[in-house]
């Protein structure tokens, strides 16, 4: 009999929670004749199990560390658990999130045939499960076995359409870079454990490394980690994986798995590693400004939907990092009140950027199943056939572009609290260096707006620009279904709950990270943080309350609505537009996606790799066609493919063929090896 | 029989067995092949069998038994079924011809022996002095892989390769566990079984038993 005590434990509460995700796993195979069931049974129990995980996060954010060694694994190797505050944050993000995501893909696949669905909801439930098992791990090997199973099966949810050539070639790239990371975290296990044959996080964080390993079990942990979570120039797969995905699978991946990366990046780097130096935190910084950069402006080029928002993850990992890299400056120098505030701000970000991803990638979704368009340039228009997923999206956006009350704006604004902490450096070059990077951050933050006011704009205002538009036609397209819209307002009062509140989150991962840095923030930051007042440092120094925010916002606006009503009211004038003496106008003749961001493209010519067509003045029908390329394909991964051929090439003159030699290889092997073990 | 007579007829064994190792690598007829095949298995049989009754050692006996069933009737049978079956009768081809393989024999002799000497002084058992032997005659049986080109003598090679590591594992440490040694026979036997189901599929697809023929398999 188990008794309630043991349930209500947040490991043993949460190792259920994960084992009933494989329950449903294996359940979603049974029903195979009828996909109602296994789509409004299964989904609905996985939010539910999501939202039991989260609960058990938030319980173990409060609590001591848990141990706990699973009969499983390996004789003599063990699975080892463990939940610590920084563990149960990440469960929580999980399956707060997830929950979310599950309830919208219970009404999003519901024109798949029932072998599809099964299959979905086997690698949907077990990805989620893996998820779970990387934040839970506390030995190497567990670690590297969910970590695999989850490139895996997302791997498999990639290639859903696995009869596209596109798409197998996507997931194949993703699978590759998947691999190359996996590598280098396992060769970081191996450095950072010397040797001794214990590969428990425990022994890993007893041991005492050498500065210069060190170094390289860093550099090795944040490849590998980056990798996963999309830093350049490791970025590439992330715009093609995201697209080729179905919706509900891009948010996962988006919303949560990158975080995982984040995750293990924090758990290595902080925890196992430890002794942080300030050096590798310039190392982040400097990937983490060139990652944001690099996003967003690649992401303002865009017109496939998903793809600008794969982008955007990109962008906001760079976000995440450069709080990583402030916080790792600011305890290489010693001065850990200082490391816990950029560490809060990245997982602060890490969070919101979970919620507004997720629920942006499933109002694409919506759009790509109601009217079938992925391209910017076909829509328009959309507010009026789709209106509620048209406001939900509308929160993921201003939340994206971090405009207060949001919640993008508090981490963002967290980030730059951090960065304006530099003054206590001593080393005048960084003290120099950290502005730098708090503008890196403005400029994207700005570019993230105009893109969401592209996207916004192009998407659901004006005209639709398409004559295959299915709005075009009377009656055709339709809004989100049921399902899909709680999935959506679950993720949106997300938005508003992280955005209002965000003193008691400041608490709460002040409590995570002080666990990892020894530091909680100032006495004064936890005495001035009330409902109303957030307060990062002192009060003296900075503090914001977004729910005075709020309550401006709504009186200018309603101010302004009964002012509008009283006195304009009944003045309008209807008249057609002044069409400039010519008098056809059709609806291409709005401003497109690629418009919009034209002139970002000549302020950042240098930056992009264009291919443009200009039509001759005299075409009788001009076409104009522009194709953005990514210079790493050139820089990085083309001398990279080339390399491995030729070294391929060499190594295939050892296959000839002919089993004698063969047998030879085996036979000068075994000579060599008994010569040399002697 | 006192323990110096035994120990002097183990290694007068393990001569044999040695010389059942040249004499396969020299051998040009599938045939006699066999009958060498089943002879080794019998010394092995016989010189397991005088080790186990000096030293009391009776799971070894069961050992005995397994040889003498597996290696010296039942696959020399199966091998013989396969090959009037397979009409695969004719003499055998080598890559190198006879005297250099024999000479390249010679050289993994010594060097057998050369590696053998730390090892079998740290040794105690009864038989030690022959584990130079048994590792030659794996290695011998190695290069019997190597060298033919048919497919029937590469398995002949591969089952007398198995004798020397049993040969080893006697001289070395009176024998693995039972269940081991059970669990090997038993590999053995079914892996004769699968051979003898490939060269069918090999002949159906070649309509030979040259394994040149499987050079086509090679992705270009």
């Amino acid at each position: 009999m188990i008794s309630l005590e043991v349930i209500s434990s947040p490991l043993t509460g949460s190792l259920l929670a994960v084992v009933s995700w494989l329950a449903i796993s294996a359940l979603a195979l049974i029903p195979a004749g009828n996909a109602f069931l296994a789509r409004r049974l299964a989904f609905p129990l996985s939010a539910l199990a999501g939202l039991a995980l989260a609960a058990f996060g938030l319980q173990a954010i409060w609590l001591a560390p848990q141990q706990m060694t699973l009969p499983l694994g390996l004789p003599d190797l063990p699975f080892h658990l463990r939940v610590d505050p920084l563990a149960g944050f990440f469960l929580m993000l999980l399956g707060s999130v997830s929950a979310g995501i599950s309830v919208y893909a219970g009404g999003y696949f519901r024109n798949e045939t029932s072998e599809r669905l099964i299959l979905i909801g086997l690698q949907y439930h077990v990805f989620l499960a893996s998820m779970a098992f990387v934040i839970l791990a506390d030995d190497a090997y567990l670690f590297m076995v969910a970590w695999e199973t989850m490139a895996l099966s997302s791997y498999f949810l990639v290639t859903t359409d696995h009869k596209l050539p596109a798409i197998r070639s996507a997931g194949f790239l993703y699978l590759l870079i998947a691999h190359l990371g996996a590598i280098a975290i396992l060769l970081c296990f191996g450095v950072m454990h010397g040797g001794h044959g214990d590969y428990s996080f425990d022994a890993l964080r007893a041991a005492e490394l050498t500065p210069l390993w060190a170094n390289v079990a860093f550099l090795l942990a944040f490849f590998g980690f980056g990798a996963k979570a999309g830093m350049i120039p490791l970025h590439a797969w992330l715009p093609e994986a995201h697209p080729a995905a179905p919706s509900p699978v891009s948010a996962l991946m988006s919303g949560i798995m990158l975080k995982t990366a984040i995750y293990g990046m924090v758990r290595v780097i902080y925890d196992l590693i430890g002794n942080v130096r300030w050096e590798w935190g310039m190392v982040v910084l400097a990937v983490g400004a060139g990652t944001t950069l690099f996003g967003v402006l690649y992401a303002l080029m865009q017109h496939d939907l998903k793809r600008l928002l794969a982008y955007h993850s990109v962008e906001n990992i760079g976000i995440i990092l450069l709080g990583l890299g402030m916080s790792m400056v600011f305890i290489g120098f010693g001065h850990p009140a200082a490391g816990t505030l950029g560490m809060i701000a990245a997982l602060y970000h890490t969070l919101n950027h979970a919620v507004f991803k997720g629920l942006l990638f499933l109002g694409a979704g919506s759009i790509l199943h109601s009217t079938g368009l992925r391209n910017l340039n076909d829509m328009g228009g959309l507010i009026r056939v789709m209106p509620k997923t048209a406001f939900y999206f509308l929160i993921g956006a201003l939340a994206i572009s971090a405009l207060p009350p949001l919640n993008g704006f508090v981490s963002e604004w967290l980030t730059f609290q951090a960065a304006l902490q530099a003054p206590i450096l001593q080393n005048g070059v960084v003290r120099s260096l950290l502005p730098l990077f708090a503008a890196t951050l403005a400029l994207a933050g700005a570019l993230t707006a105009m893109c969401f006011v592209k996207v916004y704009g192009i998407a659901f205002l004006g005209q639709p620009r398409s004559p295959h538009h299915p709005v075009s036609a009377p009656g055709a397209g339709h809004d989100a279904g049921g399902m899909e819209r709680y999935g959506m307002a679950w993720l949106a009062a997300g938005c508003f709950v992280l955005g209002l509140f965000p003193s008691s989150f400041l608490l709460m991962l002040n409590r995570v990270c002080a666990s990892l840095t020894g530091q909680s923030l100032t006495a004064d930051a936890l005495t001035g943080s009330s409902w109303l007042w957030l307060v990062p440092t002192s009060s003296e120094q900075a503090s914001y309350s977004p729910v005075i925010f709020l309550v401006v916002i709504v009186a200018v606006t309603l101010l302004t609505f009964l002012l509008v009503r009283r006195f304009y009211h009944g003045r309008v004038r209807l008249s057609d537009p002044w069409d400039c003496g010519f008098p056809e106008q059709t609806s291409r003749m709005q401003d497109t996606a690629d418009a919009f961001g034209q002139p970002i493209r000549h302020v950042f010519g240098p930056i992009y790799l264009m291919q443009r067509q200009m039509p001759a003045p005299d075409d009788p029908a001009p076409r104009f066609s522009l194709k953005i390329e990514d210079r790493h394909w050139y820089w990085v991964y083309l001398p990279v493919a080339r390399l491995a051929e030729y070294a391929s090439s060499k190594i295939a003159l050892l296959q000839q063929g002919r089993i004698s030699i063969y047998l030879l290889y085996s036979f000068l092997t075994l000579i060599a090896l008994l010569v040399f073990v002697r | 029989m006192s323990q110096s007579i035994s120990s002097q007829l183990v290694n007068l064994l393990a001569a044999f067995l040695l010389l059942l190792a040249f004499a396969m690598l020299s051998q040009r007829r599938i045939l006699t092949l066999i009958r060498l095949f089943a002879w080794q298995g019998a010394a092995l049989a016989v010189s397991t069998a005088i080790v186990a009754w000096s030293t009391g050692q009776t799971h070894l006996y069961f050992s005995v038994a397994l040889t003498l069933l597996l290696k010296v009737i039942l696959i020399p049978w199966v091998l013989h079924r396969l090959i009037d079956r397979l009409f695969v009768r004719w003499d055998v081809e080598t890559l190198i011809n006879i005297p250099a393989t024999m000479l390249i024999g010679i050289g993994l002799v010594i060097f057998a022996f050369a590696l053998a000497a730390p090892i079998s002084q740290m040794a105690n058992t009864l038989t030690r002095s022959t584990l130079g032997i048994a590792m030659a005659s794996v290695l011998l049986s190695f290069l019997m892989m190597i060298v033919r080109r048919k497919a029937v003598p590469q398995v002949i090679g591969f089952l007398a390769m198995e004798n020397g590591l049993f040969f080893a594992a006697t001289s070395a440490t009176y024998g693995m566990p039972l269940v081991v040694e059970l669990g090997v026979a038993l590999d053995v036997l079914v892996g004769t079984f699968i051979f003898g189901i490939f060269f069918f599929h090999i002949r159906e697809q070649f309509d030979s038993l040259d394994i040149r023929h499987m050079e086509k398999l090679k992705e270009d």
